[in-house]
């Protein structure tokens, strides 16, 4: 290791023959030089003192073998449950936005639901449009669903049978900045029309007027109906946005919020940059950016959830199995009935969770053989389980042993040993 | 002795008729159970073949008596087949993929092998096979003939639960009507109709044939028809519904050859289809469906055995029937009747079939809903278990009590035993507790010969007994004082929910615990139980005793903190002992450490005019091992400084001592092992009881209130904000309010008097906390963390403040209003629930009632939330119960699925290190220490190189530790 002045060749080896990880090995390299530097000077003998010292360390702090994880986590993640409040609506960082929190956003995320109750995208712009307002404005209008009640008036005129859009030049201007003159945009508008409704739409200025091809009053109010419908820019899932001024590395940034999600299309404006967007459903997650991306924010989701009612105290390693199981398969399942316990192989494990009859049928029409090996089939059977000391196949022989410290029967006690 | 045997597998299928009848024990052919006499009926539901209940008598099939008998099957031959109805849905669809001729699957041979490599593959990646099935009967249904024979298939209906028609177009009845009336001319639509010679033409049919058809005299063949429809643009067909009974579906699935089965993933060596359709139903052991006999001598039958009586009844009047050559209709009522009973037995919970009831009206529990739910057989009787050696009882406090050890009342400690076996070394001591008999304490309930017989030692045999006692015998004998016991609260909600404590048998009847284990428990005392479970063997026992015991939960894994450690009053203690310093005299010093381990004062601190002094931080000091360096903030607020085992400076309080996250605690746990922590939590913990004795604390209503120029002060502060609030609301009908964005203008309005009166009421606590002293009990409560906080205080004393309801102001009501006392749509503070008084001073009506609301949602939040987050927690466990790391660092579940490659990405375990850590390895204090100072001695070295293992103890009752940790060291037993 060249790179470290003060670690000689004798030091590395020391170091070495740890069973460090190599994270750490390389840490203790740098403490080495570091300290090196502060004291003047690190023995050998020093450095492998330190080196047993942080050995034993990492040895103690490591998860033991035959561990049962799996229970741990899961009863970490849901003894909490019980203190959070159920209160579906609270503010988040965002006063302005609605989302769901505590138990029910909790459960939410653990039944992996298609879409969750409060879709919502963190959006973080690239370059200048998150510095300047005016360009940071302009990502908002092509995100945030612009629908007609947002341009202008709209007015029957059942007389004429006709509808009449009366377009703000204002508004037109604002959220089509890239055109300079209203009555292009309004032409825009019209075109949209057309297309939407197939209608024939006069356009002069920022007038828009069209009717139902053949006169019929409830055609024009089915129109209008229509009309309101009809997105004219921006993102149709996505309701509102809010844009915020945040601190985010030592630089004063615009971060759009969003009511409604649709991730992909928000991806692929211009503008949005693509490697700090997120967004709260991890299905949109999973489409777009694949089963890595998608633990990674159930880890984070779950985490802010916990963090938002004060069990911030909660350890990530739990939430981290609880999102490896989710995403074990390369897709995301739920856990419950429908996603992980109904998807075990064994089938008393599945009758003994839920729907306990419809298992026990299925499986004799299939000619299931359940194996018994899991947990609750275990429990169920009467044996022990295979987890923690259930899981040690070490059994010691009942002979003495004699002077020599051979036993004089072979280890080899059989298998039966225990139970007489 | 039987080797027992240990069950490898379960294999599912379905049975065969022909192994039903050679497994059946007998042929049940009567209803009756008992004869008069009240002796089982041969051939009957009791028939003593199918096993004994009664006591004394012999099972006439394998010889033994009730109780070892398991029961053997019966069977009763049903007159004609009925279908099981829990196969419904996989009848319907094999009739629907299969020819109703060859019974040959309607698929061709490539799509066959399509759908078997799919079914292979869903069994190799773990899917549902079903969904296979169904697919492939999707893809079946969709041919209108046979691939095979040619013949066309008609359509399936099911008409639930058990009945199944072929439905099939046939020419109706009425055709010629119908032919006659879209050939008549139509005046209004001005069609001039059809003559029969244009319909001849347009059809191709002859005009005689027409005549004919239109006579009614000659029914039109198929081509005929077809061409008269299209020719009329009529349709002459009607469905024609054929019920299919349930021998013509049996008939239908024998000829289903296996290679089709297979397509369809079902295992024909172990189910054949034609035994979804029952011909034969086995008769349930007598021990599953055991009579009861009630007071009154009378007997009263299973709901099992009740079903099977209306079975055999119809099966008989069945039969009788179609002997004597009833007509069809009345064969067919029987049938379904039949039907009905055979579906009711398996399942009494279909919807569209009436559940069968008991005479009283109760619906029959049969065979499904022994099965299914939470008092099920899977999960109330499989999954889990009543056991015995347990015990139950309320808990309550005792500060003298070890954290490690339960109290443990005599008479359970007298009904609970342990099993001795006897050896050379322990005769003496088993005969004494035979000797001692079951009724004095430590004393033998039971003892078992070599020869397995069992002996109940009594009053009266005991001394008797004791001496007969030898070597290989075995002494069921009391629970003593250090044998180690499980105890539980339920919820058991994580796995400090069950803890192996040491028994410390007492007088009185309930158990008894240290306060230091409510926390982990999330006990109280205000007639909380627990569950006691006595180990019965050796195995169990010292597992129990290495990973179980209460010390080894010290940590929580939840988020690697302490979990045990002060509270309450042990705060609070702490706090008076530290906070101000206090100084005590030598009487008063060794009161305080009286119940530690500490029998020998320090140097004092000082003297005063009393003579030396010694200060409260000194005394905490000698709690704490000689070599601790910690530094850190208090909840109090300064900072805590111990140096070499010696408070400097600071207060300890929560933050320092207490559960969840006592900084002393945690680093002695980790750094100093479990042992020296319990020592060092039951000290502090009486030290405290000591200190707060010794000062005195109570709190009484008088401690809340607040000078009367702080009362009107208050008042001041509440009457500005609601002049603020009426300042809003004014702007706000004026419409000159400006609306906060994404928000309306009335939204606007209430967050903003929301904002404004929650100052207010921070402002009142604020002019009420400054009118507290330092010493009031309630203020060193919420400064300590001891109970409480400054908010509660506020609300005694200050103002209650806003009450919500779904996070709003009180809303509801009457029209407009909340309350009939106000204005309609009044929007000041004091009609939507602002309460102006404290608890101290007392609420209005109307504030009551708010107060009331607002206190009624939490109640009804706590009360949905405890359902679902059990819920939640049982998927959660159930999803994640089988994942266990492994000696390579791998999370895999018990089928050896890889789920992590390293826990938490790391493979740092959750209980030694908490979420914010990093890898827990602090290199830098490591090299610091290393680099920085010599070691005082090679051995504080090693064990700060840990390289020496903390010293444990594994009972406080035997061994070395006997005199419960004392010494000054913790001694070792390892």
């Amino acid at each position: 290791m060249t790179e470290h002045e003060h670690v000689t060749d004798d030091m590395e080896a020391v170091v070495e023959a740890t069973e460090l990880p190599s994270r750490l090995k390389a840490q203790v390299y740098e403490t080495i030089d570091a300290k090196a530097d502060e004291y003047g000077d690190v023995t050998i003998e020093q450095v492998t003192d330190i080196a047993t010292g942080v050995e034993n360390r990492y040895i103690e702090t490591r998860v033991d073998p035959l561990d049962p994880v799996g229970t741990v986590s899961a009863q970490s993640i849901g003894e909490p449950g019980t203190q959070m409040t159920m209160n579906t609506f609270h503010y988040a960082g965002v006063a302005e936005i609605d989302v769901t929190q505590g138990l029910p956003r909790l459960i939410e995320l653990v039944d992996a639901r298609k879409t969750p109750d409060t879709p919502m995208m963190t959006v973080h712009l690239d370059g200048e449009y998150a510095t300047d307002r005016e360009k940071a404005h302009e990502v908002v209008w092509s995100i945030e669903s612009t629908r007609i009640l947002a341009l202008g008036d709209v007015s029957t005129n059942v007389a004429d049978m006709l509808v009449r859009i009366d377009l703000n030049d204002d508004t037109l201007l604002e959220r089509w900045p890239t055109h300079s003159n209203p009555s292009e945009v309004a032409a825009i508008i019209a075109e949209t029309i057309e297309d939407a409704l197939g209608v024939d739409a006069r356009q002069s200025g920022t007038v828009i007027e069209f009717g139902p091809n053949e006169p019929s009053y409830r055609e024009l109010l089915q129109l209008v109906e229509q009309l309101r419908e009809i997105v004219f820019k921006g993102i149709e899932e996505v309701e509102r946005v809010v844009i915020r001024k945040e601190e985010i590395d030592d630089e004063e940034q615009f971060v759009l919020y969003t009511e409604g999600s649709a991730f992909g299309d928000a991806l692929d404006i211009e503008g949005v940059d693509a490697s700090r967007t997120t967004c709260n459903n991890i299905h949109e997650i999973y489409r777009n950016l694949g089963v890595e991306a998608a633990r990674e924010t159930i880890i984070d989701e779950t985490k802010n959830t916990l963090e938002e009612q004060g069990l911030d105290d909660v350890n990530v390693r739990h939430l981290m199995l609880v999102a490896d199981i989710m995403t074990n398969n390369g897709e995301i399942d739920s856990i419950g009935r429908h996603g992980i316990s109904g998807s075990k192989d064994s089938v008393l494990a599945r009758a003994a969770f839920e729907v306990t009859v419809n298992h026990l049928l299925d499986a004799a029409i299939h000619g299931e053989y359940d194996e018994l090996d899991g947990v609750i089939e275990n429990v169920i059977a009467g044996k022990p389980i295979a987890l923690g000391t259930g899981d040690v196949d070490l059994r010691m022989g009942s002979r003495v042993i004699s002077d020599g410290g051979q036993p004089t029967d072979d280890g080899d006690a059989p298998a039966n040993e225990r139970a007489d | 002795m039987q080797t027992p045997k240990v069950l490898g597998g379960i294999d599912f299928g379905l049975m065969d008729p022909e192994t039903y009848r050679d497994m059946s024990a007998t042929k049940v052919i009567t209803a009756d159970t008992y004869d008069d006499d009240g002796y089982p009926i041969d051939m009957g539901l009791m028939d003593p073949r199918l096993g004994v209940i009664d006591p004394g008598l012999e099972c006439r099939t394998c010889g033994s008596h009730s109780g070892s008998c398991n029961g053997h099957f019966g069977h009763i031959e049903l007159a004609a087949p009925v279908i099981h109805v829990g196969f419904t849905k996989l009848i319907r669809r094999l009739l629907r993929s299969t020819c109703r001729d060859c019974g040959r699957l309607a698929l061709d041979e490539a799509q066959r092998e399509e759908f078997r490599e799919r079914y292979d593959r869903a069994k190799e990646l773990g899917d549902d096979p079903h969904d296979v099935l169904k697919a492939a009967v999707r893809q079946a249904r969709k041919a209108k003939t046979c691939p095979f024979c040619g013949e066309p298939q008609a359509d399936i209906k099911h008409e639930k639960p058990t009945t199944y028609y072929e439905v099939q177009d046939v020419l109706s009845g009425d055709y010629s009507e119908h032919i006659a009336a879209a050939m008549q001319p139509d005046e209004e639509e001005d069609e001039p109709g059809t003559s029969p010679q244009e319909l001849a033409e347009k059809t191709d049919v002859s005009l005689e044939r027409i005549n004919e058809i239109m006579a009614g005299e000659f029914r039109p063949r198929k081509e005929d028809r077809r061409a008269i429809e299209k020719a009329l643009s009529i349709d002459l067909t009607e469905e024609d519904m054929n019920k299919l009974m349930p021998s013509d579906i049996r008939d239908w699935f024998e000829d289903i050859p296996d290679e089709d089965l297979e397509v369809l993933g079902i295992d024909s060596a172990d189910s054949r289809p034609e035994w979804m359709i029952l011909t034969v139903l086995p008769v349930p052991p007598v021990t599953t469906r055991p009579s009861i006999t009630l007071d009154n001598g009378q007997r009263s039958e299973d709901d099992l055995t009740h079903k099977l009586v209306d079975i055999i009844r119809i099966n008989q009047r069945f039969m009788e029937n179609r002997e004597a050559g009833a007509p069809q209709l009345i064969i067919e009522d029987l049938w379904e009747l039949l039907q009905y009973h055979v579906t009711t037995f398996i399942d009494n919970e279909i919807s569209g079939t009436p559940p069968a009831r008991h005479r009283s009206g109760r619906p029959l529990k049969t065979l499904s809903q022994r099965l299914k739910g939470k008092e099920g057989r899977f999960r109330g009787s499989l999954s889990g278990k009543r056991v015995n050696f347990s015990a139950r009882t309320v808990i309550s406090p005792d500060p003298t009590l070890s954290l490690n050890e339960v109290g443990v009342p005599d008479r359970v400690a007298t009904e609970m035993t342990q099993t001795l076996n006897v050896t050379e070394r322990n005769v003496e001591e088993a005969r004494q507790y035979v000797r001692n008999g079951p009724e004095s304490h430590p004393g033998a309930n039971y003892v078992r010969r070599p020869d397995g017989r069992r002996l109940k030692v009594t009053e009266k045999n005991c001394e008797e007994l004791a001496e007969k006692v030898e070597l290989d015998w075995e002494v069921n004998r009391h629970l003593v004082d250090g044998d180690i016991v499980i105890f539980n609260r339920q919820p058991s909600l994580h796995r400090m929910s069950i803890m192996a404590h040491e028994v410390v048998v007492m007088p009185y009847k309930t158990f008894r615990l240290n306060t230091v284990v409510c926390p982990p428990y999330n006990a109280d005392f205000d007639g909380d139980e627990m569950n006691m479970h006595a180990l019965q063997n050796e195995e169990a026992r010292a597992e129990a005793r290495v990973l179980m015991r209460v010390q080894e939960q010290i940590l929580s894994p939840r988020f690697g903190g302490n979990i045990i450690g002060a509270i309450q009053d042990h705060i609070s203690g702490t706090y008076l002992l530290t906070h101000s310093n206090p100084h005590f005299t030598e009487t008063q010093a060794l009161d305080l450490l009286r119940a530690t381990r500490v029998d020998e004062l320090p140097e004092p601190d000082g003297e005063d005019e009393t003579g030396p002094y010694w200060t409260g931080r000194t005394l905490f000091s000698e709690l704490l091992p000689d070599d601790l360096n910690l530094e850190f903030t208090s909840s109090t607020g300064d900072t805590v400084r111990i140096e070499n085992g010696q408070l400097v400076e600071g207060t300890i309080d929560e933050d320092a001592v207490g559960a969840f996250g006592g900084e002393v605690v945690d680093t002695l746990t980790k750094m100093y092992g479990e042992t020296r922590a319990r020592v060092f939590i039951n000290e502090i913990a009486s030290l405290a009881m000591r200190a707060i004795m010794h000062f005195g604390f109570s709190i009484g209503i008088d401690d809340e209130s607040i000078p009367p120029e702080a009362e009107q002060q208050v008042d001041e502060a509440i009457e500005s904000a609601y002049d603020r609030v009426q300042e809003l609301i004014e702007t706000y009908e004026a419409g000159e309010l400006e609306s906060l964005p994404g928000r309306g203008v009335a939204e606007t309005l209430e967050m903003k008097i929301m904002q404004t009166l929650g100052k207010a009421r921070d402002s009142a606590g604020e002019i009420a906390d400054q009118h507290f002293g330092d010493d009031n009990p309630a203020v060193v409560m919420a400064r300590s963390g001891a109970r409480g906080s400054m908010l509660n205080l506020t609300q005694m004393a200050g103002s209650v403040g806003q009450q919500a309801v779904r996070g709003e102001r009180i809303n509801r009501g009457y029209e407009d209003r909340t309350l009939s006392h106000y204005k309609p749509n009044d929007l000041s503070a004091e009609a939507h629930g602002f309460v102006e008084n404290s608890y101290r001073g007392g609420l209005t009506p109307e504030e009551f009632f708010f107060h009331a609301m607002g206190g009624r949602e939490g109640l009804v939040d706590t009360a949905v939330r405890t359902s679902k987050s059990g819920y939640l927690q049982r998927r959660l466990i159930n999803a994640l119960s089988e994942l266990e790391a492994q000696y390579d660092g791998t999370v895999r579940d018990t089928s050896g699925t890889i789920v992590q490659f390293e826990f938490g990405e790391d493979g740092t375990s959750p209980v030694k290190v908490s979420s914010g850590e990093g890898s827990g390895v602090d290199i830098d204090a490591i090299a610091d220490r290393v680099i920085g100072a010599e070691f005082d001695s090679a051995e504080e070295k090693e064990r700060f190189l840990g390289e020496r293992t903390p010293p444990t103890n594994l009972s406080e009752h035997a061994g070395p530790g006997l005199n419960k940790a004392g010494g000054l060291g913790v001694e070792s037993d390892d």
